[in-house]
């Protein structure tokens, strides 16, 4: 299998071999290619390619410009991330106070940010320019054909339509998921939270947050290292169970002497149609120590106390894994309905042959079946679980909170990070925990996820 | 005679395993059933207020609906689904287009950086989801969008500016096409994009129709991020913070009942398209052309 896949990868390589690399320019560049590393888009108008050569050019000279009028001073700021405070200064003259501009390190990180990133992005840029520098040449010496500008777009419509396609979606990743992200994850780096007023400056820290957070004697670490754990239990729990449990009533549901399936299924299915935080935000009102669920029972005389559904911490933890078996249940059994029909039923009927009953075919048969065809299935929910913000967030809010502490009983890692963050302004710690939560899913996933078979033979079946 | 006692036994055992089966269905599905049931219920409930001395109300009214319509001072729930709708129609126009440039190259195209592109893309949904948010906010900031009637612009930007990381569905549907359709084409002189808008597309309905529906329906699903973005800009609510608000402490004790209409009139269109889309789901995942 390994040594299939390796051929198929070499394949690919090679799929994408070309003579027109920045060494080759560089070693075989004549003059007019040594030029254009300097003068983007100098060989290409040498070549006649006169509207991609300018295209180049323009690259260049706006990110000249943009770098002399705030790009060095943007890259000069990233070390320090500024220093001067907002002052009130008496100004005589006016008779007033006024306030002088002081830096704020935020978005000084940001801008510090952008630019580097620009800079990537123009490298890229001036590398493709060297290369097409070089291809013009190699062209001219070949006597081969120069596309013009007028070529160059039609085959943005064939062979480079990816090029075209990918932009727009490109563009938007990076804007509003790339960027943020490393943003976020360089203030794990600083000093950037209320404690210590550091607001509005802050300075790098180095390693200091992710060993305040991995520290077993400080309150945060103490917090970190329990929100972990039950953040893991709940994933378990709650991926466990919902997959078991929608699997029994997806078998249940389609038994032959079932009657009225399609009605089960939809009373079921109502539950996912309803949007969830809705959904959860009724089921939150249901389970307070005054609502419907507690009324009810009350009435029926099962109980003469309100339940603490939400209020005490075991409580609390139980029951927003019941909620999600809810909220899951029917997911799983609209997920799995299709793959169980396609059990052989031999393998059931030999099984009734040898006597076994319900449960034996069950653990014997349907959970070994299930689980070698639905493993993504099931680390894609582990994963989702791990980051189930709204179950959480929308049904206990993370309580119940202990006196001081940052996170309640029922926090997961997320909501934690929420609280840090968005409600407690402590962004250093924040961006550490998100971190250590990308690093629990990327060991749990990207493991497993390699070890599949549609990732390994994606071309199989095409 | 022996014979007959066996096979009646079985029937009997039969029979109970299967009073049994549709007993606990029966119990499952009131379980299921009974908050959906309870809040259509509440939202025609005339008493106000969420602490309820009774399960099922003892008076019923429609003033609950008419307060959500008219009483605008407070909260203004018209508008809210306004900006819903208005948000979510771009935003499904713009997350379409990517989710379907993104898939085709993904599963049709060959190109250098393709499989970097997979891992890339693998690994950044592991992030969780908002861990940019207060990023992203900044950066929005940065560009004059964190202001009044400009937090929409934001917030279509932030629901479709993502949206292209999430091909995989839409990219295993045009696996499933068979690759000679393409190939003949191609002989015939066609070019890709030829290829892509009269071959692939006219093939995909099912995966178009769902990709659309799931894209429209993500701003009225979401939640956290419309509150980060919106903070306390009451004129750009979307319909979920609208519906968060109400069961807030200072809201809720004249809100709850209208709380519960809202869901109900959020909960039906959604409801209605969801059941229509999970057709699609399925012929989607089952793939392309059949036979």
């Amino acid at each position: 299998m390994s040594i299939k896949n390796k051929k198929i990868k070499s394949k690919e390589n090679t799929d994408f071999y070309s003579p027109y690399t920045m060494k080759n320019a560089i070693t075989k560049g004549d003059i007019f290619t040594k030029i254009a590393m300097l003068v983007m888009g100098f060989g290409n108008v040498a070549r006649k390619q006169i509207g991609k050569g300018i295209f180049f050019l323009f690259f260049e000279v706006a990110y000249i410009l943009f770098m002399i009028k705030s790009g060095i001073y943007n890259l000069s700021m990233l070390p320090s991330l500024g220093g001067t405070a907002q002052e009130k200064v008496w100004s005589e003259a006016k008779g007033i106070f006024i306030y002088t501009v002081g830096d704020n390190s935020l978005l000084l990180l940001l801008y510090g940010m952008a630019t580097i990133l620009l800079t990537v992005g123009f490298l890229v840029i001036w590398v493709e320019s060297v290369k097409s520098a070089y291809k013009a040449q190699c062209n001219v010496t070949e006597g081969v054909h120069n596309n013009n500008l007028i070529e160059d777009l039609t085959s943005l419509f064939d062979e480079n339509l990816h090029k075209l396609l990918l932009a727009g979606p490109l563009t938007g990743i990076l804007a509003f998921t790339v960027i943020p992200l490393i943003f976020m994850i360089s203030m794990a780096f600083t000093n950037y939270s209320k404690d210590g007023d550091h607001l509005i400056l802050f300075n790098w820290v180095g390693l200091q947050n992710f060993i305040k957070v991995l520290n077993f004697n400080d309150s945060i670490g103490q917090t970190f290292w329990s929100v972990l754990g039950w953040t893991l239990i709940w994933a378990v729990f709650a991926t466990g169970l919902n997959y078991i449990m929608g699997m029994i009533l997806a078998i249940i549901i389609n038994r032959r002497d079932t009657r009225g399936k399609s009605f089960w299924r939809f009373c079921f299915v109502l539950s996912i149609a309803i949007p969830q935080f809705v959904s959860l935000l009724i089921m939150r009102t249901m389970l307070q120590p005054n609502g419907a669920v507690n009324v009810l029972l009350k009435s029926m005389g099962v109980i003469q106390d309100s339940l603490p559904f939400l209020t005490d911490a075991t409580w609390a933890r139980v029951t927003v894994i019941v909620v999600n078996l809810w909220v899951g249940i029917p997911f799983t059994m609209l997920q799995v309905t299709g793959i169980l029909q396609n059990i052989p039923v031999e393998l059931y009927e030999s099984a009734k042959v040898d006597g076994a009953n319900a449960a034996v075919t069950f653990f014997r048969i349907t959970l070994p079946y299930m689980l070698f065809v639905t493993t993504p299935y099931v680390i894609t929910q582990f994963t989702n679980n791990v980051n189930n913000f709204n179950v959480i967030y929308l049904l206990s809010g993370g309580n119940p909170t202990p006196v001081g502490s940052t996170a309640g009983k029922t926090d997961l890692l997320v909501t934690w990070l929420y609280k840090l963050t968005v409600d407690q302004q402590y962004y250093d710690i924040g961006a550490v925990i998100g971190i250590f939560t990308f690093i629990v899913l990327a060991v749990f996933s990207l493991l497993a996820y390699r070890s599949t078979g549609s990732y390994k033979n994606e071309e199989e079946f095409q | 005679m022996m014979k007959k006692t066996t096979k009646n036994s079985m029937g009997v055992k039969r029979r109970v395993t299967n009073v049994f089966v549709h007993l606990f269905l029966t119990v499952m599905a009131a379980i299921w059933v009974f908050p959906v049931f309870w809040v259509v219920l509440t939202s025609f409930s005339g008493q106000i207020g969420s602490y309820v001395s009774s399960f099922l109300p003892k008076t019923y009214t429609l003033d609950n609906y008419k307060k959500l319509f008219t009483e605008t001072a407070i909260l203004n729930f018209p508008l809210m689904f306004k900006n819903t709708l208005i948000i979510a129609v771009f935003t499904c126009i713009i997350s379409t287009f990517f989710v379907l440039s993104v898939s085709y190259c993904m599963s049709r195209l060959r190109f250098k950086v393709r499989k970097p592109f997979l891992n890339i893309a693998l690994i950044l949904t592991l992030f969780p989801g908002f861990m940019s948010m207060i990023a992203v906010y900044y950066i929005l900031k940065v560009l004059g969008l964190s202001e009044g009637a400009m937090i929409r612009v934001a917030l279509i930007l932030v629901y479709s500016g993502g949206s292209g990381l999430g091909f995989y569905i839409a990219k295993g549907f045009f696996d499933t096409i068979p690759k000679a359709l393409d190939e003949a084409a191609l002989l015939d002189g066609a070019t890709k994009w030829k290829v892509y808008t009269k071959i692939t597309i006219p093939l995909s309905k099912p995966i178009i129709v769902y990709t659309i529906l799931t894209s429209f329906l993500s701003p009225w699903l979401d939640f956290i991020f419309a509150k980060v973005i919106c903070r306390a800009n009451a004129s750009t609510y979307t319909v979920s913070i609208g519906l968060w608000k109400m069961l807030e402490k200072e809201y809720i004790n004249d809100w709850f009942t209208s709380f519960a209409a809202g869901a109900v009139c959020v909960s039906i269109p959604i409801a209605a398209l969801f059941i229509y889309m999970q057709r699609y789901y399925v012929e989607g995942l089952s793939g392309g052309v059949k036979g």
